[in-house]
């Protein structure tokens, strides 16, 4: 388990340079640059222009520039952002929490009516909501995301007036920052109606955020548990004349959520992919909306920060969701 | 008294093709402490006759019988919870595939905990303890250890020691054992056997063994039941099986042993099992039958009576003769029969 743990490990490098060769270069693709953005419509003088340029660094042959940003990263150093003049690495985790309690919200929703979902679906094979909930899962999969949030926005928040539009709480309230959950810090406040206000600005955006995830996972459980459910352990299961629940639940379900663990944590990507949509229309002051306006600036320390930081957290993640699969299949567990 | 009273069993299961008779009319009953064997080729329905009495047949099934009672209960009126409490404890089941017959995600430890827990009021300890006593009665090699090992990292030998551990656990009246050596290795298979019948004579339970192999049966069993395209074909105390077949199918059966080869090749009964789309009319086994003749083509035999073995047969045999049989004139395809 350890060596499997750390020839993973091994795997990150590669991925790392890729990464942020990627962020580095597609960056500089796009059109303008950050100097000509900063100065604005007044426009800037040549020599002004160039000595700017040369104060940021970008006179420099690309590779050079390529190899410092490689050997500031190496140090810990994710480089300043032009626009804010603040440390990338700061403001991306000033932000973060935003993001994360998002996302987290969201693969709650996603598992929590997914799995249930896809194992009613494959016990009650070929039956009334097997075929509804697979064809709305199909429909929530193919849905685009930015449709989805306008439509729930008009109504939910337009039209009947239950949940706000944007923004993680109301303006009337203002506390301190603790853990950066809005959740949690307005729970710490002890205000009246913070807690209220900050979880009714997260509903429309969890679901938003979770169709996809959900849609993937309540297929992927009610397939896992048909396989699962045809084997010959489960007849065994039954031969001890256990409850059909008991079955279902502790002999079926545990083997079925191996592959459906492995799906949860492949969507770490996709909900980052996601924030950035989602976070965009709801205002969300998260990394999402961040890197898109960062884009915006030709920020590049920022936006290659950003990507390299996201990457980084995607595969920790994924390192973590493979331990964990370990955790549940013992077989692997055993083997290295 | 018999343990268990079988009458006119039948499964039909719902295909893509229509209606499949998988089990035809079968009657069994079998007395306490009493070993009996259920052989026939494959696909004659020995499995989902035993898996209807368990009530493990997919919802595809439907099973019908006149009579089926165990232990003074009668398992076509219980309610499923009742009959749950039955299943397990008093009457349990083994199976051909030990390697994924157990749960690859829990211990064996506690997958044979929990067959005590759920039907026995044990304490924990007493529990734990039962198990280790459980492993050590099947033959299970340190077994304070092997509670914690997963079926993995045992083999298909040992995995069976577990599941007839498990299937003891709560000290059944009756064991079914389908094909319980057929996917293990040779040595190991006698094992296994051995296994089962000093348990069984341990615990003076009933045991039905679903083989193929009639070695086997000549070793362990007292009666035997011949099953032949789902349909009881035959069935005798053992000795006078060998000595005596009444049904042709069974006296094929018995001269396709290899120990009983007259010849150099190894003799086999030509031709197939009926299956969903080609049942005969008449007789099932006619279309293979060294006898039959036109009235086996047009009429489904009836069962003859406990003197012939049951057999469902027009002529049955009686050392080796069809019994009424018009001659080999009759023969409709006669066939070089050794
Ligand atoms: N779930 C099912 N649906 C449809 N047909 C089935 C099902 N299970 C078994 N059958 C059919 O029922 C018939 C009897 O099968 P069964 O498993 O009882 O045979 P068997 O005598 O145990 O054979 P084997 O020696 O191969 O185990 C076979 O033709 C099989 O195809
Ligand atoms: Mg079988």
């Amino acid at each position: 388990m350890i060596g499997f743990l750390l020839r993973r490990l091994g795997l990150l490098i590669p991925t790392f340079i890729g990464v942020s060769l990627v962020a580095f270069f597609f960056i500089r693709m796009l059109p303008g640059d950050p100097v000509l953005l900063l100065a604005g419509e007044r426009g800037l003088s040549p020599e002004r222009y160039a000595e700017l340029m040369s104060a940021f660094g970008f006179d420099q042959p690309l590779w050079k520039q390529y190899g410092l940003y490689i050997w500031d990263l190496l140090h810990g150093d994710f480089g300043t952002s032009i626009s804010t003049k603040k440390p990338v690495f700061t403001e991306f985790f000033t932000l973060f929490p935003a993001t994360l309690e998002l996302s987290i919200c969201a693969v709650i929703f996603a598992t929590a009516l997914g799995i249930p979902a896809g194992v009613i679906a494959a016990v009650k094979r070929g039956s009334g909501f097997d075929h509804t909930l697979m064809s709305t899962a199909l429909i929530g999969y193919s849905m685009p995301i930015f449709w989805w949030a306008l439509l729930l926005i008009i109504v939910f928040s337009s039209g009947l007036g239950w949940t706000p539009v944007s923004g993680r709480i109301s303006l009337m309230f203002f506390f301190p920052k603790v853990t950066g959950f809005m959740l949690i810090d307005s729970l710490l406040s002890s205000q009246k109606g913070a807690f209220l206000s900050a979880l009714s600005h997260l509903i429309l955006p969890t679901i938003v955020l979770g169709t996809i995830p959900l849609a993937v996972i309540a297929r992927q459980t009610r397939s896992a548990m048909l396989e699962v459910l045809g084997e010959d352990y489960i007849r065994t299961a039954r031969a001890k004349g256990l409850s059909p629940v008991r079955v279902v639940a502790i002999h079926a379900l545990r083997n079925a959520l191996i592959p459906v663990i492995t799906t949860i944590g492949l969507q770490v990507g996709t909900l980052m992919a996601g924030a950035i949509l989602t976070e965009t229309i709801f205002s969300w002051p998260g990394i999402g909306k961040w890197m898109v306006d960062s884009i915006f600036r030709r920020d590049y320390p920022s936006v290659q920060g950003g990507l390299v930081m996201i990457a980084l957290i995607v595969m920790i993640v994924n390192l973590v969701v493979d331990a964990l699969y370990g955790l549940v299949n013992p077989k692997i567990r055993h083997q290295r | 008294m018999p343990i268990l009273e079988i009458s006119n069993l039948s499964v039909d299961f719902r295909t893509a093709g229509g209606q499949f008779r998988a089990v035809d009319r079968v009657s069994l009953s079998i007395d306490a402490g009493e070993i009996v064997s259920i052989v026939g080729e494959s696909g004659s329905g020995k499995s989902v006759s035993m898996l209807a009495l368990m009530g493990l047949l997919p919802w595809t099934a439907t099973v019908t019988a006149d009579k089926m009672m165990f232990d003074g209960k009668d398992l076509l009126k219980l309610p499923a919870r009742d009959r749950r409490r039955i299943v397990g404890k008093d009457m349990a089941m083994i199976f051909q595939e030990p390697m994924s017959s157990l749960n690859p995600c829990y211990t064996v430890g506690w997958q044979i905990e929990e067959m005590l827990k759920t039907h026995l009021d044990l304490p924990k300890v007493a529990r734990k303890d039962r198990v280790v006593e459980l492993l050590h009665l099947v033959g299970i090699p340190s077994p304070k250890e092997r509670v914690n090992a997963y079926p993995h990292q045992m083999s298909g030998g040992m995995n069976q020691r577990v599941m007839i551990a498990m299937a003891i656990a709560c000290n059944p009246k009756l064991l079914i054992a389908d094909e319980p050596t057929t996917a293990l290795d040779v040595t190991i298979q006698a094992q296994i056997l051995d296994l089962l019948a000093r348990l069984q004579r341990e615990t003076g339970m009933a045991l039905v063994l679903i083989t193929h192999d009639m070695g086997v049966v000549a070793e362990t069993a007292h009666r035997v039941s011949v099953q032949y395209a789902g349909q009881k074909v035959e069935e005798q105390p053992v000795a006078t099986l060998f000595s005596d077949p009444h049904h042709p199918y069974t006296a094929a059966l018995l001269s396709a042993l290899p120990e009983r080869a007259t010849s150099e090749h190894l003799p086999s009964i030509p031709g197939v099992v009926p299956g969903q789309y080609d049942r005969p009319a008449g007789c099932l086994f006619g279309p293979r039958c060294d006898f039959a003749t036109a009235r086996c083509v047009e009429k489904a035999p009836l069962a003859q009576g406990a003197l012939a073995g049951h057999a469902l047969c027009h002529y049955p045999l009686s050392q080796g003769k069809p019994v009424g049989h018009p001659g080999p004139a009759a023969i409709l395809e006669p066939r070089l029969s050794a």
